[in-house]
């Protein structure tokens, strides 16, 4: 009779990697849903187109590295970054565009960095800025929500529009961009931007049709739908609250500093917390565990950091939503955070005090 | 604000940060009697079963002894004895797999019971007339060690001097499956409430605490049941989490105080001991009944009739099992203690020691084998779980990467092995193993570094005295020379003339005796030439000899300047004679020298018989007493080679 020898612990809770990241592609789903309602099918033909590279992007460099290539597969990471990215790009930006961009976050940011776990930026946030410093015009054609679209898209001039770059109707992208009026539109905090500096008060810039809403039309159900999505992975014990927490509180904490003491020039905390990617970036891509802090207070740091960052870039920065670049800036600041947040082990002093 | 203590009096509880709700799987057990185990045909009783040393075995294979008599001797602080817990013959004593994760072979006494359960004579103490003293050689002497798995010797924690706040009774019981205690406290509730009587008499503490998890309200309302006359017992229950039962985790629970780093709790004026070493206190004490069984949780699928059952100390497993219904391997693990920390059996003939807690036999379903390890996603799941409150994927990385000091920084040896975050980590990496695996590393280069140390000093020494033996000498043949060179003036200054007179005739006499002169000279040569040769021979047969032995190469030259000595003389005889005479004054001295060298030597060894014996005959006769100081010599160095290694 022989017995099997293992080292303790002999039993394990259940979850796994892949099971994690497979519920964060679930709690993306209703914010991907209303994506696609309220901006157009594009997005759902990104999501396919990237999800595709992601996963022969790993599996080249699995291969490469003498590595079980289904096996690793399975931890589902590759297919979550394909989503995050598919998400964050203009729905109906050309079909190459994703696929550089998620082989680029598969294989230079992540795997080699030495792969799941070791890459220090987020690999979906350090390909979107890679594109958008790459291609600016093609990462900047984001469409305005349906309602304003003068022509309606049917799924097949998705298709057509991410390949061809013009529906099966024969309307050019930037045709598409235009408003019913005939003015190109942009995303609301690009507007808002674009006339702030212009000169028009934060009221006169308002009265465009791009800012319907509290945050601008269909970006408010779209961010309600993420945060959504976010409470449930909190719920679920996938994520931890602090991250979220702290981007969002500080966020809306200097936000409001701004907005109380020039309301003319600065938009509402409730505009920066429901526009653009800000809830997608506190609970989708902020917590990402690999490329986050990893102790509790050091979190805290880390996502107050995001937050004030965003609001920053926005601000004073020559983009439109500054998410990406406030992440990889937090991201390369987490060895810092995490060296000097140690949480003081039971039976030993603080560690200010030892020194 | 109300002091600690009576915030603990209103009965307020704290919390210890991490820890995990694995299923708990105890209501299989909990609630069924507690059987008997039947006789084993054969009882294994390793000689240390805790934390110390062990004591000296005092019987014989073949002896028969009764049921409570000690095997081996508490003659040591650290040592407990062992005892035979039943009556029967002593069959054998030697290695059997031992109840550790190594299950290494050790010193284990088989026990043959005859069947008649025959104790030897018993004397209960009464615990209002006798003084404290008595009471803990009898803890020691009835083998009482720690029965939450640690081990320790538990009259040492009895017999502690410094004021003690607290007394905190461990009835937590917070890893899985484990039922033992709790089936104790349900049906022993009183003995044990005595149990902590004895201690609280020896420690007096301020308070007793019970800790008991909230999932034993049985146990819980049977102890409460039993302390209720006494005025500072308290029972505390905790809720249920893994590792509350743990020693620090539970003293947070209990007090909000925390055992510094590297202390002890009594330093914070905190003594725990376990529910099962107060109940076997009590029986040692009232009873005089030594630890010769305990209470075992023998559980899992793979089993009929999962049970709490009372087994002999030395039980092998495969009659636990046997009793139990077990069916067959199944491929599966057997686990000696939980799931969590237990550790697992490479047979079932490992016994049971005054620790074993649990076996635990489950179905590949209930403990699945664990999956591939995966990469560390950073997921912090491990910190958020451990309760020392350390980072274990940095200790992962810094265990992986071999860099002890960062390991220190980070507190590796803070780790209490609970294995709470290996249990919640996502890409299933053993991370207790990888922090046993540092933490022996680590303990193996300090040891190294010991002996390093230790070699080093004894190098020095050595070359210290060879230094302070060659400068002796050198002073000793100053001497020598200085007095021949005095004894040589001295002559030749008185007899100036004569000695003129003298070398004049002498060389008149060198010319006539021109060749008898050289044939002597000749004769010199050759006598010279041979020792030489003896020797350089001596010399060679020394060589394999670490240590180049002087007397063999004076005994053999004695002996090769004998043999043409015997010869008839000759003209050169009388050289030859001179030669000898010279050689033998040399050996003698040199005797002499080497002898006072090997008693000293022999002194530093502590074996002066030899040499003593052979003083006496080197007065008499040097060549004997050359040869008797060689084998002493050797005598000597054999003995103190012994005793190195």
């Amino acid at each position: 009779m022989s017995f099997k020898i293992a080292s303790s612990p002999h039993n394990r809770v259940s979850r796994s990697t892949a099971q994690i990241m497979l519920l964060v592609v679930m709690a993306c789903i209703p914010g991907i849903v209303l994506q696609a309602l309220l901006f157009g099918y594009g997005v759902l033909v990104q999501l396919i187109l990237a999800i595709i590279t992601a996963w022969l992007a790993e599996a080249l460099v699995m291969r490469l590295r003498n590595k079980p290539v289904l096996l690793r597969l399975q931890d589902q990471s590759a297919l979550l970054t394909g989503v995050l990215l598919a998400i964050a790009i203009p729905p109906y930006a050309p079909w190459w565009l994703i696929v550089i961009g998620t082989f680029f976050a598969i294989v230079i940011v992540k795997q080699l960095y030495g792969g799941l776990g070791n890459n220090l930026f987020n690999p979906a946030m350090a390909a979107y800025v890679m594109l958008l410093i790459a291609f600016p015009l093609q990462m900047t054609q984001w469409l305005p929500s349906i309602s304003l679209q003068p022509e309606s898209l049917t799924p097949l001039d998705a298709v057509c529009a991410v390949f061809s770059q013009y529906s099966c109707s024969g309307f050019s992208i930037s045709q598409l961009q235009s408003g019913i009026d005939g003015v190109s539109m942009a995303t609301p905090l690009d507007t808002l931007r674009t006339d702030l500096a212009a000169g028009l008060t934060l009221t006169e810039s308002l009265q465009k049709p791009v800012f319907y809403g509290i945050a601008g039309t269909g970006w408010l159900w779209v961010n309600l739908a993420y945060l959504a999505g976010g409470l449930m992975l909190i719920k679920l014990g996938v994520i931890g609250w602090r991250i979220p927490v702290a981007v969002l509180g500080s966020l809306f904490l200097i936000s409001l500093l701004s907005w109380l003491a020039a309301a003319d020039t600065n938009p509402s905390p409730l505009f920066q917390l429901f526009s653009g990617a800000t809830m997608l970036a506190a609970f989708f891509i902020a917590t990402d565990p690999v490329s986050a802090s990893t102790t509790n207070n050091g979190r805290l740091f880390y996502g107050a950091l995001i937050g004030f960052m965003i609001f920053i870039i926005r601000k004073y920065g020559g983009y439109p939503d500054g998410v990406a670049f406030a992440i990889l800036l937090a991201n390369m600041s987490v060895p810092l955070i995490d060296y000097y947040t140690r949480p003081r082990t039971y039976g030993h002093k603080a560690r200010r005090a030892e020194k | 604000m109300p002091s600690l203590f009576e915030q603990i009096q209103a009965g307020k509880l704290w919390d210890f940060h991490g820890g995990v709700h694995p299923p708990t799987r105890k209501a299989q057990t909990a609630q069924k009697p507690i059987a008997v185990l039947p006789l084993p045909e054969r009882l294994y009783i390793a000689v240390r079963q805790h934390i110390g040393v062990a004591g000296h075995i005092m019987v014989s294979p073949g002896q028969r002894v009764l049921k409570g008599q000690p095997l081996t001797s508490a003659d040591n602080s650290m040592a407990v004895p062992v005892h035979a817990p039943t009556s029967g013959t002593i069959e054998a004593i030697g290695d059997h797999t031992s109840a550790h994760p190594s299950a290494l072979p050790e010193n284990t006494i088989t026990l043959l019971p005859d069947g008649l359960d025959e104790w030897r004579d018993r004397h209960p103490l009464n615990l209002a007339t006798t003084d404290n003293l008595s009471l803990l050689e009898r803890i020691q002497e009835s083998g009482i060690a720690g029965m939450g798995g640690a081990g320790f010797p538990s009259h040492l924690k009895a017999g502690l001097t410094q004021p003690v706040d607290y007394l905190i009774i461990n009835a937590v019981e917070c890893e899985p499956y484990i039922s033992a205690d709790d089936a104790l406290m349900q049906e022993e509730a009183i003995t044990i409430v005595k149990g902590i009587d004895i201690l609280c008499k020896l420690l007096n503490p301020k308070a007793v605490l019970i800790g008991i998890e909230d999932d034993k309200p049985v146990a819980s309302a049977a102890l409460q049941a039993a302390c209720s006359q006494r005025e500072h017992y308290y029972v505390r229950e905790v809720p249920t989490k893994y590792p509350s039962g743990g020693e620090k985790q539970l003293i947070q629970l209990l007090t909000n105080k925390e055992v510094p780093a590297g202390r002890r709790p009594i330093d914070i004026g905190i003594v725990m001991l376990n529910v099962g070493t107060a109940f076997a206190i009590a029986q040692a004490v009232l009873d005089d009944q030594p630890l010769l069984s305990r209470i075992i949780t023998v559980t899992g699928e793979t089993l009929r009739q999962p049970q709490n059952v009372q087994a002999l100390i030395g039980t092998p497993v495969s009659d636990l099992l046997t009793f139990c219904g077990y069916q067959g391997p199944n491929g599966g693990k057997i686990i000696m203690g939980g799931p969590m920390m237990g550790f697992t059996l490479p047979d079932l003939s490992v016994p049971v020691t005054k620790t074993t807690n649990c076996i635990l036999a489950p179905s590949l379903q209930e403990l699945p084998e664990p999956g591939p390890e995966l990469d560390c996603i950073r997921c912090s799941a491990c910190a958020d779980a451990c309760p020392a409150s350390l980072l274990p994927q940095q200790l992962l990385w810094y265990s992986k990467a071999k860099d002890p000091a960062k390991l220190d920084e980070y507190n590796l040896f803070d780790c209490i092995e609970c294995g709470a975050c290996a249990y919640v980590c996502p890409s299933e990496i053993p991370l207790v193993q990888y922090y046993r695996v540092a933490k022996a590393d680590i303990r193996e280069q300090q040891r190294e570094a010991v002996k390093a140390e230790q070699a080093k000093a004894r190098f020095e020494a050595r070359n210290a005295r060879l230094e302070q033996e060659k400068r002796e000498r050198m002073a000793r043949n100053q001497q020598l020379a200085q007095a021949r060179e005095q004894a040589q003036q001295t002559s030749s200054n008185s007899t100036a003339v004569a000695d003129a007179l003298a070398r004049i005739k002498a060389k008149q006499a060198e010319q006539n005796a021109a060749p008898a002169d050289r044939v002597q000279i000749l004769a010199e040569r050759e006598a010279k030439k041979q020792q030489a040769r003896a020797y350089q021979a001596a010399k060679a047969a020394d060589m394999p000899t670490t240590e180049p032995d002087k007397e063999p190469a004076a005994q053999q030259d004695a002996s090769r300047e004998q043999a043409p000595a015997d010869k008839p003389a000759t003209a050169k005889s009388a050289a030859v004679a001179a030669a000898i005479a010279r050689a033998k004054a040399k050996k003698a001295a040199q005797a002499q020298a080497d002898m006072q060298e090997t008693m000293v030597e022999a002194e530093q060894t502590k074996q002066p018989e030899p040499i003593d014996q052979s003083t006496p005959q080197a007065e008499t006769d040097p060549r004997k007493a050359a040869i008797a100081a060689a084998v002493a010599r050797a005598k000597a160095k054999k003995q103190a080679d012994s005793e190195k290694s």
